[in-house]
């Protein structure tokens, strides 16, 4: 019918609200508001590092220093006042965790409420959780299950203590601090994230996953996390993130680093439901994060599978980087924005190796006043011959004021690999609504169900845990008060 | 009675497409309505099921004692109200099983009953599926994604069989078939057919009621229903035309 009434339904459709926006009042240690050298030796100090740590924080931020904001992508936001930002805030009562008993009861509470269960004895059936609030970690599950396999499964800061050698050596070798203006933000300030390590041969029994809450005011949140599987290792990793709701932005700037030898593979599935501000944009999350995985070995394999709904600004590109010769990349992803959100996500998939393949879908649904970019790159180098990529970028736009973009960048440099591109941009109709509602759904679960079986490629490759969440998530982010 | 539309005007776009439409339904009857193309048929199904943008600006549509013509779509189709839809729509990466499954169970949650289990809605859909003849691997392919013609208009009767409605209506439901398709459509309309239930056959063509015989013929023109009778209207109409029909509204 008339795109009048269409946009109306929709309209009403897409008001829905944020289910996470509590807040946690926790007594907390802050760091003093503004960067400095100092701030970034009162956090190392915090955190009780060695002087090598300090040292590379230090290294990172003189860089930074050097750099300006990057502005090539398509958001807008006004500056961000880099000095006016707390860099580390943790709950006060942070004792050394052996049981859950000397957890605070408030957070548990706080986790409880978000639908993580801290308690071995309740736990998702196969999920290991490592669970960081601000700026630390406060408990991580199943540790010693995962011990006795030999896999280690820790909080960043816990692996800097126990595992020097390793997080040395793996450490800032896929992300440099020197490779973009949030990348060194976060080498020089990281606060806390998880360190995985799957050794030869070994096939983690467990979903390992992440996740992270900010809960103080003025604070920014820097996860880093680090990942590595040794030769035929093999890990599925889950990460999942929320915050309260507030009226200023917050800053979270990640880097996640994966590292995949000789037949390992590992599945890094995120669910992104930082706070996306309210129906006018104000407040919100400004999600900066630079994502990668090295396929360095052979036949390595390392696939990104996420599900974007959060964040008012999301600035992301989980990206592989096939060194070893078959290796493989995969990106799938589903990004959501609804009201004045704004994302330009996609990934890069480099290819150096011989016959290297790659596998790119991207479905971006844009709602409300939005704008929803896919910026993605495939390079293939001269030496990755009989490479193969296949790119898929759909866009679903729901009304009439929002915005989807599409920057496919495509460098092949040799004559033996094909490149593939698909883009598609489409409306759910309201003839398929009425179609719904004529068998007795209503417009609020008929969009839920049009939503899902459009984002269905992406959403199968979610572990089974994560899928059942990410389809509510998807309803719930569109979700109104209709009629 | 079951269904009762008085004096109906509907425009869409403020064009009246039909104008002052009256018809009577009880339970156990089967309707057919007739008529040549751009008379206000379909327009007629997308009113009484509730179609957005369609305008009732005169008028009551009188179900089960209750004048519908503000409800929404949904909650006609929680009524029991059912169209079989002339062109069936596709709605990628939805299944037929997950679709139909949500459908029933809105209806079930709106007449306060619990989520139908998953054991009882398998035995359910294996059985209705017999009686459309429809392939076993249909339902779990997208919502008449890359269905045929036939497919698609098997799977709208299969849908009524499962939905159970009290008022159906079928919108041109032989358009495009075959003589076996129409057949096997035919015969599962017929299985379904009891005293506490009604049809309305909106069709072109005589051939689809030799198969669902109705109780009574009506035919449109111009959005008005100007002649009613037995099955033999349908005959006579068939031999004599469309345009016999002009003259005789005129008249």
């Amino acid at each position: 019918m008339s795109d009048q009434t269409n946009n109306n339904i929709l309209d009403e459709v897409t008001k829905g609200e944020y289910k996470f926006g509590f807040y946690t009042d926790i007594e907390n240690d802050l760091a003093p508001r503004g960067l400095t050298e100092d701030t970034i030796r009162f956090i190392s100090a915090k955190k009780e590092e060695p002087e090598w740590m300090l040292e590379f924080r230090l290294k990172a931020f003189r860089h930074w220093q050097t750099l300006e904001e990057p502005e090539w992508a398509h958001l807008h936001h006004p500056p961000i006042d880099f000095q006016d930002i707390i860099y580390f805030a943790s709950p006060k009562k942070k004792p050394q965790l052996n049981s859950l008993d000397e957890v605070d009861p408030e957070l548990l509470e706080t986790f409880d409420k978000l639908g993580i269960s801290l308690d071995e004895q309740k736990r998702l059936s196969g999920v290991a959780v490592d669970a960081v609030i601000d700026s630390v970690s406060v408990k991580t599950t199943f540790q010693d299950t995962l011990a006795k396999h030999g896999i280690i499964f820790c909080s960043f800061s816990e692996a800097v203590k126990n595992h020097p050698e390793l997080v040395k050596k793996y450490m800032g070798t896929v992300v440099p601090y020197t490779d973009n203006y949030y990348a060194a933000l976060n080498s020089a300030v990281f606060s806390d994230g998880s360190f995985c390590y799957i050794p030869k041969g070994v096939r983690s029994p467990l979903e390992l996953s992440t996740y992270f809450r900010i809960n103080a005011a003025n604070t920014g949140q820097f996860e880093r996390t680090l990942i590595v599987a040794e030769e035929g290792g093999y890990v599925s990793y889950m990460e999942g993130c929320t915050a309260p709701m507030r009226d200023e932005n917050q800053l979270h700037a990640a880097i996640v680093e994966i590292i995949a030898m000789d037949d390992a593979e590992v599945k890094y599935s995120t669910v992104q439901n930082w706070y996306p501000g309210d129906k006018q944009g104000k407040g919100g999350v400004y999600n900066f994060v630079t994502k990668r995985g090295l396929c360095k070995g052979n036949r390595s394999k390392i696939s990104w599978t996420q599900v974007e709904t959060g964040s008012s600004i999301t600035w992301k590109y989980p990206s592989c980087v096939l060194m070893g010769d078959n290796s493989i990349g995969e990106f799938y992803s589903v990004a959501v924005t609804n009201n004045y959100q704004q994302a330009d996500t996609g990934t890069k998939m480099i290819h150096l190796g011989k016959n290297t393949r790659s596998t790119i879908i991207s479905k971006g649904i844009s709602a409300g006043r939005s704008n929803n970019s896919y910026r993605g790159l495939v390079k293939i180098m001269p030496g990755a011959v009989n490479s193969r990529n296949f790119s898929q970028c759909d866009s679903l736009l729901l009304g009439d004021q929002c915005g989807a973009h599409t920057f496919p960048y495509i460098d092949t440099r040799n004559q033996s690999s094909i490149v593939e591109h698909e883009a598609t941009t489409s409306k759910i109709s309201e003839d398929q609504l009425f179609y719904c509602n004529q068998r007795g759904i209503d417009t609020e679960k008929a969009i839920g169900l049009i939503v899902n079986g459009y984002a269905k490629e992406v959403l199968n490759k979610l572990p089974m845990e994560f899928a059942v969440e990410a389809q509510k998530l998807l309803s719930i982010t569109l979700e109104g008060s209709v009629g | 009675m079951l269904l009762n539309i008085k004096n109906l005007t509907v425009a869409i776009e403020g064009k009246e497409i039909i104008k002052g439409l009256n018809l009577q339904v009880n339970k156990g009857e089967v309707h057919a309505i007739m008529g040549p193309n751009g008379t206000g048929k379909s327009t007629l199904a997308a009113a009484i099921t509730g179609r957005e943008g369609y305008e009732v600006t005169e008028g009551e549509i009188w179900y089960k004692d209750q004048n519908i013509i503000e409800m929404d779509a949904d909650e006609r189709a929680n009524l029991g109200i059912f169209l079989s839809f002339q062109y069936p729509v596709e709605i990628p990466g939805v299944s037929m099983t997950n679709f139909m499954r949500t459908a029933i169970n809105a209806q079930r949650e709106y007449r306060g009953l619990p989520p139908m289990p998953a054991g009882e809605f398998l035995k359910l859909m294996e059985e209705k599926k017999k009686l459309v003849d429809i392939h076993s691997k249909l339902t779990n392919r997208s919502v008449n994604e890359g269905f045929s013609g036939g497919e698609k208009k098997k799977n709208e009767i299969f849908q009524m069989a499962l939905l159970e409605p009290t008022l159906a209506i079928l919108d041109e439901t032989d358009s495009g078939l075959d003589i076996d398709a129409l057949r096997t459509v035919a015969k599962g309309v017929n299985e379904l057919r009891s005293e506490e239930n009604a049809f309305v056959v909106i069709t072109h063509y005589q051939r689809l009621l030799e198969y669902i015989v109705p109780d009574f013929v009506h035919v449109m023109y111009d959005g008005k229903i100007v002649k009613s009778g037995s099955k033999n209207l349908a005959l006579e109409l068939e031999e004599k035309g469309y345009e016999w029909l002009k003259e005789h509204s005129l008249a």
